[in-house]
């Protein structure tokens, strides 16, 4: 392979995918950001689900545990 | 330019206050690097849409690692890592928009021809052929031969040694060499 045709070809590949090196971001990118910290504390994982329903029964069954529950909290 | 330099280019105190969590410290970092974290995703994805997407994806992960960061080390050079990386395994799920090309363009001449058509058709060729390689080896090329990055520079965001970029590039360029003559072009 000469230097010539690999110029060759890097020529084909610059007129195919002309370099990008001028683009720019169109937009502000910090709100989005921000919102994926919003939705991620809003995220509670299927174990998170799984506490959730074991106190809800609990609490359905055992109703005088909620005083000691909240004194708890 | 953040990622533009290797070192040096935050200060020690922001680094360090990043790495525990201070989120003010987060956005100055953020808003001093996302887009240059953009300008090298979209190089390598060159679609603007998806390379702010990524650049997000990349804050986050960013945001997410930050405990483990090194303050003593480039964010920088951390950050695109981490870019090259996302926009690598984007490249490796999307598949070529390009249509394959049956027949071959065979130029009677030998040479390209003037004709805006047919130079059309070879640049539509030709970037059939590079989408054609696997991810590994487009984003060498594209990095090397179109952004004509450096290959230290390159090595540093693949995490691959110098000699294993020329190794991508030169079995890249084999492929590509290949992928050409079958459709009628002798670069």
């Amino acid at each position: 392979m000469s230097e010539h045709h690999d110029e060759k070809l890097r020529e084909l590949l610059r007129e195919a995918l002309p370099p990008v090196a001028e683009s720019e971001v169109n937009r502000d990118l910090w709100p989005q950001m921000l919102r994926r910290f919003d939705q991620q504390k809003l995220r509670l994982s299927w174990f998170d689900w799984v506490l959730v329903a074991a106190l809800m029964i609990w609490l359905w069954f055992f109703p005088e545990a909620t005083a000691a529950l909240l004194y708890q909290l | 330019m953040c990622i533009e330099r290797d070192s040096g280019e935050q200060p020690r105190e922001l680094l360090e206050r990043f790495a525990l969590g201070d989120l003010e410290a987060f956005e100055a970092l953020f808003q001093g690097c996302h887009r240059d974290v953009y300008k090298w995703i979209v190089r390598i994805v060159r679609d603007s849409a998806v390379a702010e997407e990524l650049t997000l994806e990349t804050f986050w992960r960013i945001h997410r690692a930050r405990a483990r960061f090194d303050p003593a080390r480039s964010f920088g050079a951390w950050a695109r890592r981490i870019a090259t990386n996302l926009a690598l395994d984007h490249l490796k799920t999307v598949r070529s928009e390009l249509m394959p090309l049956e027949t071959p363009a065979r130029d009677p001449s030998g040479g390209m021809m003037a004709d805006p058509v047919r130079q059309g058709e070879i640049r539509q060729r030709v970037a059939h052929a590079l989408h054609q390689l696997p991810a590994k080896l487009r984003v060498a090329v594209i990095l090397a031969l179109i952004e004509e990055e450096p290959y230290e520079r390159i090595a540093a965001a693949l995490g691959i040694s110098i000699g294993a970029v020329k190794s991508r590039v030169f079995r890249a360029v084999r492929k590509l060499r290949e992928e050409l003559k079958r459709a009628g072009i002798e670069p």
